[in-house]
Formats: C-alpha cells, sequence, structure tokens
C-alpha cells in the first residue's frame, strides 16, 4: 500500500463519529453509498446545498487520499460507517497525534490506514500544508513510512498484524475460522462452564 | 491455579478468557455474550450469508430493537420507511440465525444495555460485546463490555472470538459519598471533565472505592455506561452483594446449587490485594455537586454553580479552537453560568439514565409540580418491562399530571433516529451520554446532566440546581 497524495486539512481536535456521519444516516442496511454523507452536517446547508466554506467542498480537496486531522479522531459511537464514509468518499489514510480505540481498530479492518504523529511532526504537516495546498505526502505501508515534501522522512507503528492483513490481504474471519480446533478446545475446557444462556 | 502476581479484575476476566496467543498476533478473546440490534448488525448478517457461515453459538447471541424505533404508541406503524426495512432486517436475521430477539412489539424489548442486565444475561466475569459503544454499561457486573464495529460483530457471530489487544489498566477510585441531589450521572461527568474525552484511550477503568461499593447496580451502570465518553474501552466495577441481590432469580441466571457455585466463582473476581495499575486517579465525592455540560463533548462539563472557562485561558491552539467552535455552536459566552439558562426540551433516558430508579429519581423532583408552559418534556424508559413497572408504582401518573410525555422504551432522543429529535436552535437538558453537535437533532444543543437536574430544570423551564428545589419538600 502506498499513497501519493495531497491532504485535506480538518485540523480540528475530537471530531466525533457522529460528525463523520450523523446517525440519521445509519437506517441503512447496506454498506455502500455512505461517501456522500461523509461529513454532512458541516459539508451541507440547511437547503442540502455544498457549504463552499468547508473544507471537502474547496478545489483543493478533490482526489486527495489523505486526511491531516486533530488529536483524538473519530471518537464517540462505534459506528464502522465512519471508516465506510471516509474510504467512499477516497481517503485512505487519516493522520492525527491519536485516534479512539474504537475508530482505529474500525479503520484497520477497511484498510483506512491510521497514522499516529508526534505533536511536533504534526505541527509541521499542519505549517507546510497551510502553506502550500498543492503539498503532497507520500505513505508507505510496507517500510512504514510517512515522506514529506522536503523529504524527511518520519516512521510510524502500525500493528504487525494489521499490516499484514492490510498488505496481503488476509481475511480475519478466515485466519479466525482456521483456529476452531483451539476454540472448541478452549470451550470443552472451561472452568465452571460456559456461562450459556439457556431460556428458561 | 495459583497465580503469584497479584491482578486486577480486568486481568483476571481478560486472562480467562484468551483461547490462544501467537506471537505478533493479537489473542483470540473468548466472547460470552454478544448482544445484537438493528443499527450495526446488518452488514455483518449478510457477510454471514456471503461466507455461507451460521451463527456459531446462537444460544450467546441475544437481539433487540432500539435505535430507529420509535417511542409512539406501539398501535401506530413504523412510518419512516427507512427504519422499518432496517427493523424488519432484524427479525429476519433473529429468525433465519436462530437468535433470541426482543422485537418491537415484545414484552421484554428495549435498550440493549437495559435489558441485558434486567433479564439477567449479563453476569460477572463474562466478557461482553456489542457494535455499540455504550456496552460499557455492561461492567458494573464484573464483565469485560465493550463496543465493536460491524466487522468484528461478523467475527464474532461466524467464531465467538476476537483478535484483541490487551488494554491498559486505569483504576478510578472515588472516596466519600454523594450528598443529596449529587448523583451516580456527577460523578463519571466529574471524571469525564477531569481526563478529558481522550483521558482513557487504550485502558479499561476499574472504579474503586466508598462511593462505588454504596451505588446500586443501577447507579453503577450508569457510572460505567460513560466510560467511552472518556476515550476508555470498558469500565468495571467488581462484583459484590449489591451485584447478587441484583441478579439473585432474574430469568438467565443460574438457579439452585448452580447458583451457589457461579456466586462462588464470582467471588474470586475482585483486585487482588497490591494489584498494580497503569493509570490511577482518585476523586473525592464530598466533594462533587451536580454537573452540567456546556460544550459540544462531554468532557466539556462543569458543576452546576461553576462558569463557562474562557478559552483565552487555553494554551493549546487546537484545544482552544475547539472550546470557541463548541461555544459558537451552543451560542454560549465564556464566564457565562449555565444555572438559569433557558431550556426547551428536557429528555429524561437513554441507556444511561432509563432505569427505574431514574426514573424514580426524576419523579421525585416533579411530584405535585408542573413542567414550565412551553417546555416539551420526554420521559422515555430503558424497556417496556421498566415501563410496567414505572406504571405499578404510579410514576407514569406524576409524569402526565406534570404535563411531561410519557413514552414507549427505546433510544429515543439520545440519537436522533428514530422520530424524537430537537429542532434547530433549541436547547436540551438530557440525561443521555452525548452532547456532540448534531446528536439530539441538527442544530440541537444539549447540556447532559443527572435525572435530578433535568426533572428541576423542566420545572422552572431553565438550568436549574435540584438543590434549590430540595428544602421546602
Amino acid at each position: 500500500m502506498k499513497i501519493d497524495s495531497r491532504v485535506v486539512l480538518l485540523p480540528m481536535d475530537n471530531v466525533d463519529t457522529d460528525q463523520i456521519i450523523p446517525a440519521r444516516f445509519l437506517k441503512t442496511i447496506s454498506k455502500i453509498g455512505l461517501g456522500d454523507q461523509l461529513f454532512n452536517d458541516w459539508r451541507y446547508l440547511a437547503d442540502g446545498s455544498p457549504n463552499l466554506d468547508f473544507v471537502l467542498n474547496k478545489a483543493e480537496s478533490k482526489g486527495a487520499e489523505i486526511l491531516l486531522a486533530g488529536d483524538n479522531f473519530g471518537c464517540g459511537s462505534s459506528r464502522e460507517h465512519a471508516p465506510w464514509a471516509l474510504t467512499q468518499f477516497g481517503f485512505k489514510a487519516v493522520i492525527s497525534t491519536s485516534f479512539a480505540d474504537i475508530f482505529k481498530q474500525n479503520s484497520l479492518k477497511n484498510s483506512l490506514l491510521p497514522i499516529v504523529v508526534s505533536r511536533d511532526v504534526h505541527a509541521k504537516l499542519l505549517e507546510l500544508r497551510s502553506a502550500d495546498q498543492a503539498m503532497k505526502l507520500q505513505i508507505d505501508l510496507a517500510s512504514q513510512m510517512l515522506i514529506m515534501p522536503d523529504g524527511e522522512s518520519v516512521s510510524f507503528d502500525v500493528d504487525a498484524f494489521s499490516k499484514t492483513c492490510m498488505l496481503e490481504g488476509v481475511d480475519e474471519v478466515g485466519y479466525i475460522l482456521k483456529q476452531m480446533p483451539a476454540i472448541e478446545k478452549f470451550e470443552a475446557g472451561r472452568l465452571g462452564g460456559l456461562n450459556t444462556l439457556v431460556w428458561q | 491455579m495459583q497465580q503469584s502476581k497479584p491482578r486486577t479484575i480486568i486481568e483476571k476476566v481478560w486472562d480467562s478468557h484468551v483461547v490462544a496467543e501467537q506471537p505478533g498476533a493479537p489473542t483470540l478473546l473468548y466472547i460470552d455474550f454478544h448482544l445484537v440490534h438493528e443499527v450495526t448488525s446488518p452488514q455483518a448478517f449478510a457477510g454471514l450469508r456471503d461466507r455461507g457461515l451460521k451463527v456459531r453459538r446462537p444460544q450467546n447471541t441475544f437481539a433487540t430493537v432500539d435505535h430507529s424505533t420509535p417511542t409512539t404508541p406501539k398501535n401506530l406503524p413504523i412510518v419512516d420507511q427507512i427504519a422499518a426495512t432496517q427493523v424488519a432486517q432484524m427479525a429476519t436475521n433473529a429468525e433465519e440465525f436462530g437468535i433470541p430477539f426482543f422485537g418491537f412489539h415484545n414484552e421484554n424489548n428495549g435498550i440493549c444495555h437495559v435489558i441485558g442486565p434486567e433479564q439477567g444475561l449479563t453476569q460477572p466475569g463474562m466478557t461482553v460485546v456489542c457494535g455499540d459503544s455504550h456496552t460499557a454499561t455492561h461492567g458494573a457486573f464484573g464483565a469485560l463490555a465493550f463496543g465493536i464495529g460491524t466487522s468484528e460483530v461478523e467475527m464474532v457471530l461466524a467464531t465467538q472470538v476476537l483478535l484483541q489487544r490487551k488494554s491498559k489498566t486505569y483504576q478510578v477510585h472515588v472516596d466519600g459519598s454523594l450528598k443529596p441531589g449529587v448523583a451516580a450521572k456527577d460523578i463519571i461527568l466529574a471524571l469525564i471533565s477531569r481526563i478529558g474525552i481522550g483521558g482513557g484511550t487504550g485502558c479499561v477503568f476499574e472504579f474503586t472505592g466508598s462511593a462505588i461499593r454504596s451505588l446500586s447496580m443501577e447507579e453503577r451502570m450508569t457510572v460505567c455506561n460513560m466510560a467511552i465518553e472518556a476515550g476508555a474501552r470498558a469500565g468495571m466495577i467488581a462484583p459484590d452483594d449489591t451485584t447478587y441481590q441484583y441478579l439473585a432469580g432474574r430469568r438467565f441466571v443460574p438457579k439452585g446449587a448452580d447458583w451457589d457455585a457461579a456466586v462462588a466463582r464470582w467471588k474470586q473476581l475482585p483486585s487482588d490485594e497490591g494489584a498494580v495499575y497503569d493509570h490511577s486517579i482518585t476523586i473525592n465525592a464530598d466533594e462533587l455537586e451536580p454537573m452540567i455540560t456546556f460544550g459540544t463533548n462531554p468532557g466539556q462539563g462543569m458543576a452546576i454553580s461553576g462558569n463557562i472557562p474562557d478559552p483565552a485561558s487555553i494554551s493549546d491552539k487546537l484545544e482552544r479552537d475547539s472550546l470557541v467552535k463548541a461555544l459558537k455552536y451552543m451560542d454560549l459566552q465564556p464566564g457565562q453560568k449555565l444555572a438559569g439558562h433557558p431550556v426547551n426540551v428536557v429528555f429524561v433516558g437513554s441507556c444511561t439514565n432509563s432505569r427505574i430508579s431514574d426514573l424514580r429519581a426524576a419523579a421525585s423532583v416533579m411530584k405535585g409540580r408542573k413542567v414550565k408552559d412551553g417546555v416539551r418534556m420526554l420521559v422515555v424508559p430503558g424497556s417496556q418491562q421498566i415501563k410496567r413497572q414505572a406504571q405499578a408504582e404510579g410514576l407514569d401518573k406524576i409524569f402526565t399530571d406534570s404535563g411531561a410525555e410519557w413514552r414507549e422504551a427505546g433510544c429515543s432522543m439520545c440519537i436522533a433516529m428514530n422520530g424524537d429529535q430537537l429542532a434547530p436552535g433549541q436547547y436540551s437538558v438530557s440525561t443521555s451520554n452525548r452532547n456532540f453537535e448534531g446528536r439530539q437533532g441538527k442544530g440541537g444543543r444539549t447540556f447532559l446532566a443527572s435525572p435530578m437536574t433535568a426533572a428541576a430544570s423542566a420545572i422552572n423551564g431553565v438550568v436549574t440546581d435540584v438543590r434549590t428545589l430540595m428544602g421546602g419538600k
């Protein structure tokens, strides 16, 4: 997975998943068609027309695959509709100083790369991007490197298992199903029974 | 097996559910109880169909509909066709995959995090998951309970395990005792305002201390429910006699000799003397006042007598900008007091505060009083069982006599995807868990508070310190 893209700037702390996609769009039974509702209440005005002040509606955001966000991105609700909406819009990576736990897990399961950088690197990225709307970043998952326009490269952490899954297309349910003997052994040997819930 | 190193309850429950560990890979963690609801599961069931898989342990799985269901009378149809389709899909999936289901018209229907404990499905020492972040609620029983995404819902349905990395442990010690007018909700709002909404990220809380021990199970659920609002995966409270008394005789708990054996097992769960936590904080309950939020996240809260902070006092730019943005959205000024601020709607309900003790607390304030003219108040029980119990106690009469609406069970105005919502610009005092922008309806503004504070605010039509109504009663 290699990304070479311009960057959308959303420098706000604590962006919650209700902002990423409001609950009223969660009545769908499908995964698709959510990209249009990404950041819906910031992105559209009351009459449904685009809010031209919002970053996603600006020309420089077209085709960008990287979102540069503030601290604790994706907090709140566990809705996986958030990474679905982000990836369907076209994002492949989100960079922040931290992510909420559930959002991070959900993102990794949808090949949306949550990249945590230090406050210093975050500040530098904000500065570079603010100075140049067309600034491009390169991200290489295999080497876990983020490369800035001035050539400086910064390494980032990613869960080793998730990295393998993303790079090699490992299906996690398939991976677990292969370990079914261990699960059955665990169930059989469980002290004090299984807490099985029986209709009484 | 004797362990030499003292362990916390968090580690004990984790350790007893490890199925397999391989170098470099996350732990295979066994899941005892999986709650399913209509909003985050349809895509997971579709995934099972695509793979030709069954639900591996339907007997450890339980489904309800709560988020997108209306709270209007049950004889009315669901008018929102998209919601009706989603609710019908949950019924189809439960039927097809053989999962126990408390459907829309079932007498035990209700909010997933209310009915799990109510039915005795949630038990100490279990691992509990649900495609819902407020699964943390079940930690009140000494269960390790956390919210998951839809991919993980599919994983648990198919295999009964999850791939998980161990969280850090965080002790939240609450000393002393709550004063009159101060509620369990105020403990958790105070914690979140102190450590921030990312303060618990990567951690599981264990709530300890005398103030926690003296809480009822329902109050403990309120505290654990909002662990996620501090960013924690889960919040746990070790089981004790209060827990066993609550559980005894409930529908799905063991009976007879099995009950005795279960209690003996559960008594091994509390954290060992000398167990070490990665983080800790102490809160003195004696010093707590009723809390209220002023901003657009649950960490932006203060004592009800307090003043809204000034962004100019914050040095970090993004943090300062976030407060400026919140106050602009809320149309509030730095330095302002919230007590006395006009309110349009009051909501008592949600998985945080919709249980019988919450309704009793609200009713105790409202009895013999009227909701202020021009204020709309909704009281929404967490389950149909709670609704019947409240009616048996005459609480519904207190609410309706005062001018409040008494509704059917559901998530209601906590999430604004079921017809119950604020209009743009309206202010609510709400007993729910999130004051995010638009959470209770696009453009709506939320003040989070306890049921007592909500009821007092409904009476006065302005944000009210309930203690001012308690003296003359």
